[in-house]
């Protein structure tokens, strides 16, 4: 199971409080960005858009690396627990319709049992 | 990457598993009390597909249910899920040999098809069931995830925001 220590849950909420850090997230969904493309697209300086990426990447949902002299974003490991919320969330479906069947197989066994002979098992 | 699912099988027989075993594939198994024919009836039968298919707690409703569970027969399922158009499934049938598999294509996407493959077993007096659903790139099966879950999209910032108003209402 993953572990949500509370002060990463924080840093996680603080990071997406600001409109800017969402926006991009938004945009890194789409593709990876250098932080000057994010600067650009988000009309503001590097500095400022270095310290909100610095705020994404310490909640881990971004993760940076250099290449050259080109910091280059990405979404960061928090998506894989999305993808593990997916697979939970599809599991928990088919237990439940697979409880379902159980028991609509149940009926209908019964049904042609009482059908078949008269006499109950 | 381990992506199983947190609830491991356990010796229980009858626990849901699910795991990407590949990168296009997902496979689903459990463990139904009951004989195979039976099991095998309710997944070919509209009468009592429509039974279970639809769990309570996904909060749909099944409105219509035609299933003609030949090699070239077709399904189509519609669901009422609060918008105006019911929403369509359907497909056709590839492969149906009674009591032991059933293999059916999933059309109502955009891209090529996701082939769902039903194998029914007999286990002690139950039947496994291993559904695996084949995916036509992987690709496909990273948005498919992506989008069930909790992507970056303006409503999940909406509820957040809600969220984040509540907890400081309360703080």
């Amino acid at each position: 199971m993953v572990q949500y220590p509370s002060g990463r849950l924080d840093a996680s909420f603080a990071a997406l409080s600001d409109a800017t850090r969402r926006g991009v997230l938004e945009r890194l969904g789409r593709g990876d960005a250098s932080i000057s493309a994010l600067a650009e697209t988000f009309h503001m300086t590097l500095t400022g858009m270095r310290k909100h990426v610095g705020v994404l990447e310490h909640a881990e949902l971004v993760t940076t690396e250099k290449v050259g002299r080109v910091r280059t974003c990405r979404l960061g490991p928090r998506r894989l627990e999305d993808e593990t919320a997916w697979i939970e969330q599809q599991r928990r479906l088919w237990d439940a319709r697979f409880d379902v069947l159980e028991q609509v197989v149940a009926e209908r066994r019964w049904k042609e049992r009482n059908d078949g002979h008269p006499k109950r098992s | 990457m381990d992506i199983r699912s947190a609830a491991e099988p356990t010796t229980t027989m009858n626990r849901t598993t699910i795991e990407r075993t590949s990168e296009q594939e997902l496979v689903v198994t459990r463990t139904i009390d009951g004989p195979r024919d039976v099991v095998f009836e309710a997944w070919t039968d509209a009468d009592l597909f429509r039974q279970w298919w639809v769990p309570k707690s996904l909060g749909v409703k099944l409105l219509t249910c035609e299933i003609d569970a030949r090699v070239g027969g077709g399904y189509r399922l519609t669901f009422d899920t609060g918008t105006a158009e019911p929403m369509a499934f359907f497909g056709r049938y590839l492969e149906v040999t009674p009591p032991t598999r059933l293999v059916w294509t999933n059309e109502e996407g955009d891209e090529d098809a996701v082939v769902t493959t039903v194998t029914f077993e007999s286990h002690g007096g139950g039947t496994r069931l291993v559904v695996h659903d084949h995916y036509p790139s992987k690709e496909a099966l990273d948005a498919a995830m992506a989008s069930g879950a909790t992507s970056w999209n303006p409503e999940t910032f909406d509820q957040l925001d809600e969220l984040l108003q509540q907890l400081g209402e309360r703080g």
